[in-house]
């Protein structure tokens, strides 16, 4: 089972939990992903995230369906936020279920990696002194 | 053919706004789109890359474009 979301505020850890939480399940593996302070020693003021929401969420949907046949796994939770964050706020949850905890682990992981290459989000860091879209250039 | 073409993230900074309408010839690739729009907007090809998404989903260079397909450019990804 699979829950995709896409939202404007606050993402709710324990939802994700609660989601992915059955009686099967060995363990549970969560991501969370968090707003860092600075990149390469420039301080971040704020990061401020886009999407494509229709194939944001195709994408994501079709991440967690290629994790179900790869790993043993029971269910997958995805939430991504948009809009502005703060230092410290959290843009993405993944949450993971499984019998054995191996297979928690490595969903989790190729969920969030393959997350980052594929789905349509982007990020943009705010400056004291202007703003870049993380990995835009070369 | 005109395609309206969605853009996000840098792409849209560089072109202006978040839609575009795109001059293409009759029967267009997505080949032929990506060469027209980097003629219009130069400042594409100095991204590391970019990829056309048609219907919500990547479409390789050879996917020929319908007048009823969404197309959106997806410059380079930064979520999670």
């Amino acid at each position: 089972m699979i829950q995709v979301q896409l939202s404007g505020e606050a993402l709710d850890i324990q939802a994700c939990v609660n989601y992915v939480s059955a009686p099967e399940a060995g363990g549970i593996d969560v991501f969370i992903g968090t707003v860092r302070n600075a990149t390469k020693g420039k301080q971040v003021v704020r990061l401020e995230f886009e999407a494509y929401e229709g194939m944001a969420i195709k994408e994501m949907q079709r991440i967690a369906a290629e994790t179900m046949k790869q790993f043993s796994v029971f269910r997958i939770s995805i939430h991504h936020r948009v809009g502005i964050l703060q230092i410290g706020e959290v843009p993405v949850v993944i949450a993971v279920s499984a019998a054995h905890r191996a297979a928690a682990f490595e969903a989790c992981r190729y969920i969030i990696d393959t997350l980052k290459g594929h789905v349509p989000i982007w990020k943009k860091e705010v400056f004291e002194d202007g703003a870049v879209w993380v990995a835009a250039h070369p | 053919m005109t395609i309206r073409l969605l853009a996000f993230g840098i792409a849209k900074d560089i072109m202006g706004g978040s839609a575009a309408d795109i001059a293409v010839g009759e029967q267009p690739t997505v080949l032929n789109l990506k060469n027209a729009l980097e003629q219009r907007y130069p400042e594409l090809r100095r991204l590391k890359s970019f990829l056309i998404a048609i219907n919500n989903e990547y479409a390789p260079d050879s996917r020929h474009i319908q007048p009823t397909d969404e197309v959106a450019i997806i410059p380079p990804v930064s979520g999670g």
